[in-house]
């Protein structure tokens, strides 16, 4: 009878597997020069009105879908196809993040080929969806102004992980505490580098500039990989 | 809820491990988990215990190693470790500088296991 106890060496991170897929995901999106925006924040922060916004702004420039990530309503998707923009609904059925694997069948259900840009629109929250990579090449975490300015505290792996962040509802500034200044400061603990924008996308404001960013964004890494030896060029 | 996946991620790594060094049992399976993440130790456990029943793992006791923050301040370049609570506070010891950014404390993985 064995009574011994080894101690067996793994040094192995968690969730590996979604990091592969995900990794396997990105390879595949930029063969066909797709450039994928994962879009995390809390419920109500202005997730789809974002979306919407920036494809109002950059639908000349590139070609555009949105999946939309739901526990079990169609409600996202419904306002997003109501702008004739092509959409795919997933549902995740209670789970609270998006996984490589489900990016991957909503992919599946998309005309790559004809795609520059495709947005991700998470599940509404701030934990969940951070340890799970999609495959994206950016991921933009967004805070509303009545949410306070105390997030990067509260939450601040999100902070930590993401590469660009939008305040939106600078409209309302007025009625509530967010301090901007202090919410800075809070991310640069976090996040030296990630720009963050402020923006309203009720009166419009500040989407130019944060549109702008991305389109520069989605452009440099077209040409980057056109450069690439197994790149696509000449597109 | 979400150790779930994490936890669901776990079990599989060590159950993998178990497999390819024909162990019998898993007592002890030690974790690191970085500063930033919001595991709860309870939860895992909880979670583990109700997903490993009726594996070679069944009953195996989840050890937490938590990193503690840190910093590199910008001033002056050094590095230094603070607690969760002092994200927005801490001043480099150094220099006294407030401008410091987190280094890391994003990683989780399973270290090792304690098996027969």
């Amino acid at each position: 009878m064995k009574s011994d106890l080894t101690l067996i060496n793994i040094r192995e991170e968690i969730l590996s597997e979604n990091k592969e897929l995900a990794d396997q995901l990105r390879v595949r999106l930029r063969e066909r020069q797709v450039y994928l925006v994962n879009l995390m924040s809390a419920p109500g922060s202005g997730k789809t009105s974002l979306i919407l916004r920036t494809v109002a702004a950059l639908r000349e420039a590139f070609r555009i879908a949105v999946i939309e990530g739901d526990v079990d309503s169609a409600v996202d998707a419904e306002r997003v196809a109501a702008e004739e923009i092509p959409a795919v609904q997933i549902k995740t059925g209670g789970s609270c993040h998006l996984t490589a694997a489900m990016v991957e069948k909503g992919l599946a259900a998309l005309p790559l080929d004809s795609l520059d840009l495709l947005f991700l629109e998470n599940i509404g929250n701030l934990i969940c969806p951070v340890g799970s990579d999609t495959g994206a090449n950016l991921n933009v975490a967004l805070v509303s102004i009545p949410e306070g300015d105390d997030k990067p505290l509260k939450y601040p792996k999100i902070f930590k992980t993401s590469d660009a962040f939008v305040v939106n509802k600078t409209d309302v500034q007025a009625y509530f505490d967010f301090d901007l200044e202090a919410f800075r400061s809070r991310v640069r603990r976090l996040n030296r580098d990630a720009p963050i924008f402020e923006v309203s996308c009720k009166t419009g404001e500040g989407l130019d500039v944060w549109s702008a960013w991305l389109a520069e964004r989605v452009r440099t890494e077209f040409r980057v990989a056109a450069t690439q030896p197994d790149g696509l060029a000449g597109r | 809820m979400h150790e779930l996946p994490v936890t669901r991620s776990i079990l599989g790594i060590v159950l993998k491990h178990a497999e390819s060094n024909g162990v019998e049992r898993v007592h002890t399976i030690d974790l690191s988990i970085g500063a930033l993440s919001d595991l709860e130790s309870e939860w895992l456990q909880d979670y583990f215990d109700h997903l490993s029943r009726g594996t070679v793992a069944e009953g195996a006791k989840l050890r937490v190693q938590r990193s503690s923050l840190k910093f590199r301040c910008e001033a002056c370049a050094q590095e230094f470790t603070a607690a969760r609570e002092e994200l927005a506070g801490a001043l480099c010891p150094g220099c006294g500088s407030r401008d410091a950014a987190v280094v890391g404390g994003t990683g989780y993985r399973v270290e090792s296991m304690e098996a027969e």
